[in-house]
């Protein structure tokens, strides 16, 4: 025990002399979550707009202010040709043009028929299609307020509700994204770096020649990651929740363990990736190709895995960050008990024990 | 097999798939003798050290280090051996009393006896006390090499393994290393060095030819200069590789 702690201490040693690895260790997640919570945005807010009224009647002024009180669109100005819409368009400031027909308001009430017609900037094919959906809602919600008494045609009610995250804040997706990615970065690529270090610089020989066990410098290896690991995550939980005010629905000590569970994948994997690598730029191309990418492309972070194409689907089920997210959006947003996530656990947990096992071996077969 | 020497090794062979690395070497090492392992780049020196050091295991035949079986005791052989490899074997991002306290602290040394060690070393390799302080990185590899030796000894090892440890140094400090060498040796370490610095093969008590995996040749430097008509171990070494 005391040979394993002046390892460790050593350990320690290394990573808080580094100064620069360890700025980019503790500053890179709160960079990230600020990023990612700012930046990034799913939500309309204030879309610039213009409108072409060829009616100027009552009835469009009323769907005008409507939609133009909703929050999510401001005028950028009125237009009265149809020979202004391209170049608004080509201006590059207003992202949608909504046209009334002439004589809309006499329509409406005559022939109980008039026509909107609502052109989007597709260049964000995304934001197009967010506006379309906001502005036609608005415009339907219109349509119920006039059918009010009423009992004319026969419609269908939609009540919509968006359960677990009733503003759609897109930060409230990325946060249980970033927790994965953040600690597989910490433990997985910083543990597979170090021990690949020590191969590098022929130190590891002379630890495997003292009576140090290599299990005992892999874990030696491992356990100032999992502390710092452990801190980031803090960091992340408490900027989520304060600044950006994501809930933790569920088991806050539920949420803990099934992190530490997911830190011990990433280390596991780490460790997995220093056996098959002998120095540091292998073992950091390893990491950031076969751990980061995928973490951050397949495992649903930002990207649905319902989305994708049925083999990547498939791919994706190897992710073990994919499982995490799983969990986490379980826990934070849905506020789910531990059976709803038995699988996902479980899956986990087999990963991680078969990473270790795989480890072993390997390691045993570079002894040979 | 006889207890009266510290090493014995009986048609120890290393084979990597159809390589032999290690082709039935046989020796014997007596207690506080300076064993050279001399040969050319690929001889297979490495890999024989790496067997008696327990971090390979053997493809045959029998050796024992300090008395323990290569094959089954390994865990008890690094609990009796020191050992500095070719590359460097400190942490350069360590400072020199942070190097001394690690390497002691692996090999469980108590603290009291940490500390006296490390006045000692300090005071042997003259390493003035404002030095001990700064990151290894800092001082000249001379120093460092030295350093690396005494911490390979620190817990008073019965044998000393060094692979090509004057790599790279100056002709001065390779004699003080050698020096330090013969310091320990006299204190009783036996010292099995590995080296293709023929001159260095001179300071051995025995020296072993190895070419392509065999010893060619085992003998004083005395002997074999004589066996082989040769002024020096140089001109031995160039007929034994050439048969002749």
């Amino acid at each position: 025990m005391k040979r394993f702690l002046a390892f460790v201490s050593k350990e320690f040693k290394h990573i808080l002399r580094d100064y620069r690895t360890l700025l980019i260790l503790f500053g890179m997640p709160i960079a990230q979550i600020l990023l990612f919570g700012f930046a990034i945005t799913n939500e309309i807010k204030d879309a610039k707009i213009a409108i072409l009224d060829f009616s100027k009647d009552n009835t469009t002024q009323e769907i005008s202010n409507k939609i133009l009180s909703s929050g999510y669109f401001l005028l950028y100005k009125n237009l009265s040709s149809t020979r202004d819409i391209e170049p608004a368009f080509k201006e590059g400031i207003i992202k949608e043009v909504i046209i009334f027909e002439p004589e809309f308001g006499k329509n409406l009430e005559k022939s109980k028929l008039a026509n909107i017609q609502i052109i989007a900037d597709a260049s964000d094919p995304n934001l197009a299609n967010m506006l379309i959906g906001y502005t036609s809602s608005i415009i339907l919600d219109y349509q119920k307020d006039l059918l009010k008494g009423k009992t004319l045609p026969p419609i269908i009610n939609t009540d919509i509700k968006m359960l677990f995250n009733p503003n759609l804040k897109s930060v409230f997706m990325f946060v249980p994204g970033l927790m994965a990615v953040i600690l597989l970065l910490v433990s997985a690529m910083m543990t597979s770096i170090s021990i690949a270090k020590e191969k590098e610089l022929g130190t590891m020989e002379i630890l495997l020649v003292s009576p140090l066990n290599p299990l005992q410098i892999i874990v030696g290896k491992v356990v100032p990651y999992f502390f710092i690991s452990l801190i980031n995550y803090i960091i992340i939980i408490i900027l989520a929740k304060n600044v950006f005010l994501v809930p933790i629905t569920g088991s806050i000590i539920l949420l803990i363990l099934e992190s530490v569970l997911f830190l011990l994948t990433s280390l596991s994997l780490g460790i997995l990736i220093s056996t098959i690598s002998n120095n540091q730029q292998t073992a950091l191309m390893i990491s950031i190709s076969a751990l980061m990418l995928p973490a951050i492309i397949l495992s649903g972070y930002i990207f649905p895995v319902e989305n994708m194409p049925l083999p990547l689907q498939v791919i994706s089920n190897i992710i073990p960050a994919k499982w995490f997210i799983i969990i986490v959006r379980g826990i934070m947003l849905k506020g789910v008990s531990f059976s709803y996530i038995v699988t996902e656990t479980a899956v986990l947990a087999g990963m991680t024990l078969f990473f270790v096992l795989l480890s072993i071996k390997k390691f045993k077969i570079r002894l040979e | 097999m006889q207890n009266n020497f510290i090493i014995e090794s009986e048609n120890l062979t290393k084979k990597f798939g159809h390589f032999t690395a290690v082709d039935a070497i046989s020796f014997s090492v007596k207690p506080g003798e300076i064993f050279g392992f001399l040969g050319a780049n690929g001889a297979g020196k490495t890999t024989a050290m790496r067997m008696l050091c327990g971090l390979s295991i053997p493809t045959s035949g029998k050796a024992t280090v300090a008395g323990f079986d290569v094959y089954k005791q390994t865990e008890q052989i690094k609990k009796n051996i020191g050992y500095m490899s070719q590359k460097f074997s400190l942490y350069d991002d360590l400072t020199i009393t942070e190097n001394i306290n690690f390497y002691g602290g692996i090999y469980g040394l108590s603290k009291s006896k940490l500390k006296e060690k490390t006045e000692y070393l300090l005071d042997l390799l003259k390493i003035p006390e404002m030095h001990t302080g700064k990151l290894l990185v800092s001082l000249p590899l001379g120093w460092k090499q030295k350093l690396a030796f005494s911490v390979a000894i620190i817990h008073e090892p019965k044998i000393v393994f060094l692979d090509e440890p004057t790599g790279g140094v100056d002709p001065i400090t390779r004699r003080q290393f050698w020096d330090m060498i013969y310091e320990a040796s006299h204190n009783g370490v036996t010292v099995f060095v590995t080296t293709h610095y023929m001159d260095e093969a001179e300071y051995c008590n025995r020296v072993s030819m190895m070419v392509d995996g065999r010893i060619a040749s085992l003998d004083t430097p005395y002997n074999l200069k004589k066996e082989y008509n040769a002024g020096n171990m140089h001109e031995v070494f160039v007929k034994i590789a050439r048969g002749r």
